[in-house]
């Protein structure tokens, strides 16, 4: 019999197994497998008659020895910043470039990106490095520099091909985060921003587990005014909840349109439900501020520009000044040192 | 395999989030179901359903049948109309609680992937459309693997490929394309969506996220141009409120005026079923010429 649609494991239950180290395995893993890294592998039900499960047995159970050399390699990043949303293309990674710009706008400031959307990672082509490669040396990873104070860091830049599919299953997802946070030096710096892709998966609970010891400020949710969009935003911050990732606030993003020739605007993404500030008071989180659309910030995207620099007297730019001076102050940091006047 | 009465697989793929798969494939359901065909949407993204919200059906439940779950129905076929039956079944509608997060690694949503595909049983059904999350991941190769295994031949017709105009999603949407090259997945062609938005105010049309990338990309790549789908408000609003689309009089698509019964009746209750409403909408005049030629290349490939 398959395991129960009506009863889905607890969440609690998949948080309080942080992953352990992976065995190595004697033959693929089967349908049922509860996962080599699991608190359980080896000892399941449907582990009965795997041909790994002596091996998944006696594999060391508790925490993953690298979680150690995670904190010991990202002691000297100040504030850790999870970007998250439970929806796709609702703009995490337009957010995550525009909150790394506006704090390298402080040239005091470093500031770090970490994409950890493996199968569609977007920041390599916003920051504009998209045919960069990394370089390796004796002490790790060094991230790609897109500035002086600003470093990024994806899978993009190991592909051999800028359009290859990245077919990968949880497990060796995992294995890269943990790369990415074990081996990539990036030295001293005040702000970690970590990409995410949408959902609540593997991504997600590795970046959890891993960073967890070294401790993450919080995450910036964000979300787009209508009701399909909030209903998955929701278990995002369900999930952070039972996580214990402190929430630094909701910003909804392309709230509204200011058509350029007759200046009407339009609620394109109507908040039916009323939106994101809505969500927010319901949900008992800050709201950080909402974002016009504007077709300009998907060019300087495309193009790999800085929208907060190429346009800093635009409504939408004004706006995003104010989500990130609320999101300072969610930090207990001086938004005047973040974004200086 | 509950899916041997289904005829036409068709899978919704992008490599992006938030392009509009879902309301790609809602509508081109409504479109399929309003040219007279029976119609199932399965929804496997498991840690974001929107199929449910989409339809206006969140609250219904699955129902347990011997061996398997029905799916859950949208609307019945009505033979002097011409339209065909729609049913839908997503893991949203297992949910005890709609805000509930469902945290799964990899394995688990592979057995729940292979579950849905195997104790969920389909009636006669011309053409079964199955939403996916964004990526390559865990759901697709699950998806694609067990399809491969189980499904009969020439059952799987390929996949409708959705983008928006703006680089940044065709450069994942690139991916996704070399993902079905990789699995021997037919590609039936690529839909643009957000192509474009109407002024409302000045009828000025602005392309908030560029144009014409979809089809720069479908020609790289060699596939087929499905067409581009603008963004419109009134079918947000159709989706999000339940209301029926209304246009200024004088609006006009692919040659159609849609206004003059917007203006007939300034009052229209919004009751009414979905795909009745959808009628109404700028859009599914837009969809009716895309899903005619999806239709034909189905079946012209050989399909049964």
């Amino acid at each position: 019999m398959a395991p129960s649609l009506e009863e889905p494991e607890p969440v609690e239950d998949v948080l309080a197994n942080p992953l352990k180290q992976k065995p190595n395995l004697v033959a693929p893993e089967p349908e049922h497998c509860p996962g080599p890294e699991s608190q359980q592998a080896g000892q399941a039900d449907s582990c009965a008659g795997c041909p790994n499960q002596a091996i998944c047995a006696s594999a060391p159970k508790g925490p993953d020895p690298d979680i150690p050399l995670i904190s010991a390699r990202l002691q000297d990043v100040k504030h850790k910043i999870l970007v998250l949303s439970g929806k796709g293309g609702v703009g995490k990674s337009t957010f995550t470039t525009l909150l790394a710009h506006a704090f390298a706008t402080n040239p005091d400031s470093t500031v770090g990106i970490m994409d950890t959307d493996i199968c569609g990672p977007s920041i390599p082509k916003m920051m504009g490095v998209e045919a960069e490669t990394i370089h390796v040396s004796g002490t790790g990873w060094s991230p790609v520099w897109v500035m002086d104070n600003l470093g990024v860091m994806s899978v993009q830049f190991m592909l051999p091909n800028r359009d290859d599919a990245v077919i990968w299953r949880g497990p060796k997802k995992n294995g890269l985060i943990k790369q990415f946070l074990k081996d990539v030096e990036w030295g001293e710096m005040d702000f970690l921003l970590v990409d995410t892709p949408p959902g609540t998966s593997d991504e997600h609970l590795s970046v959890n587990s891993f960073l967890k010891e070294s401790g993450i400020d919080g995450a910036v949710v964000v979300t787009t005014p209508q009701e399909v969009s909030l209903l998955d935003v929701r278990k995002e911050i369900d999930f952070c909840r039972k996580a214990g990732i402190r929430v630094l606030g909701l910003a909804e993003n392309m709230s509204g349109f200011v058509c350029p020739k007759c200046s009407g605007e339009s609620q394109i993404f109507r908040a039916s439900t009323g939106g994101g500030k809505a969500l927010a008071e319901e949900m008992g989180i800050p709201f950080l501020g909402a974002v016009p659309l504007d077709p300009r910030i998907g060019m300087a995207c495309d193009y790999g520009e800085s929208y907060f620099d190429s346009f800093p007297d635009s409504p939408a730019c004004l706006a995003f000044r104010k989500v990130v001076r609320s999101l300072a102050e969610q930090m207990g940091v001086d938004s005047k040192d973040v974004l200086p006047e | 395999m509950g899916l041997e009465k289904v005829k036409h697989i068709v899978l919704v793929l992008s490599g992006k989030g938030g392009v509009g798969k879902s309301s790609v494939t809602t509508q081109l359901a409504l479109s399929l179901s309003l040219a007279g065909h029976s119609v199932g949407i399965l929804d496997v993204d498991l840690t974001g359903p929107s199929i449910p919200r989409m339809l206006s059906i969140e609250t219904s439940k699955v129902t347990q049948v011997p061996g398997g779950w029905a799916p859950v129905l949208v609307h019945d076929a009505i033979s002097e109309e011409n339209i065909g039956s729609l049913h839908a079944m997503s893991l949203g509608f297992l949910l005890p609680n709609r805000g509930d997060a469902v945290v799964w690694r990899g394995p688990k949503k592979t057995a729940m992937i292979r579950q849905f595909l195997k104790d969920a049983f389909w009636g006669p059904t011309d053409f079964l459309l199955i939403d996916t999350p964004p990526g390559t991941s865990d759901e697709h190769i699950s998806l694609v693997e067990t399809l491969q295994r189980d499904a009969l031949p020439g059952q799987v017709a390929g996949a409708v490929v959705v983008t928006t105009p703006q680089a940044v999603a065709t450069a994942d949407v690139r991916k996704e394309l070399n993902f079905c090259a990789k699995t021997n997945l037919s590609v039936l062609g690529v839909v643009e969506n957000m192509s474009g938005f109407v002024c409302p105010h000045c009828s000025e049309c602005t392309d908030i996220f560029g144009s014409g990338g979809g089809k720069v990309m479908a020609d790289e790549f060699k596939v087929p141009f499905l067409g581009s789908v603008p963004m419109d408000a009134q079918f947000i609003a159709l989706i999000e409120e339940g209301r029926r689309p209304r246009y200024p009089v004088g609006t006009e698509v692919a040659g159609h005026d849609i206004s003059s019964k917007a203006a007939e009746a300034p009052d229209a209750e919004d009751k009414g079923s979905l795909v009745d409403k959808y009628k109404d909408c700028s859009l599914s005049h837009v969809f009716k010429g895309l899903t005619g030629g999806l239709v034909e290349k189905i079946t012209a490939s050989g399909g049964r």
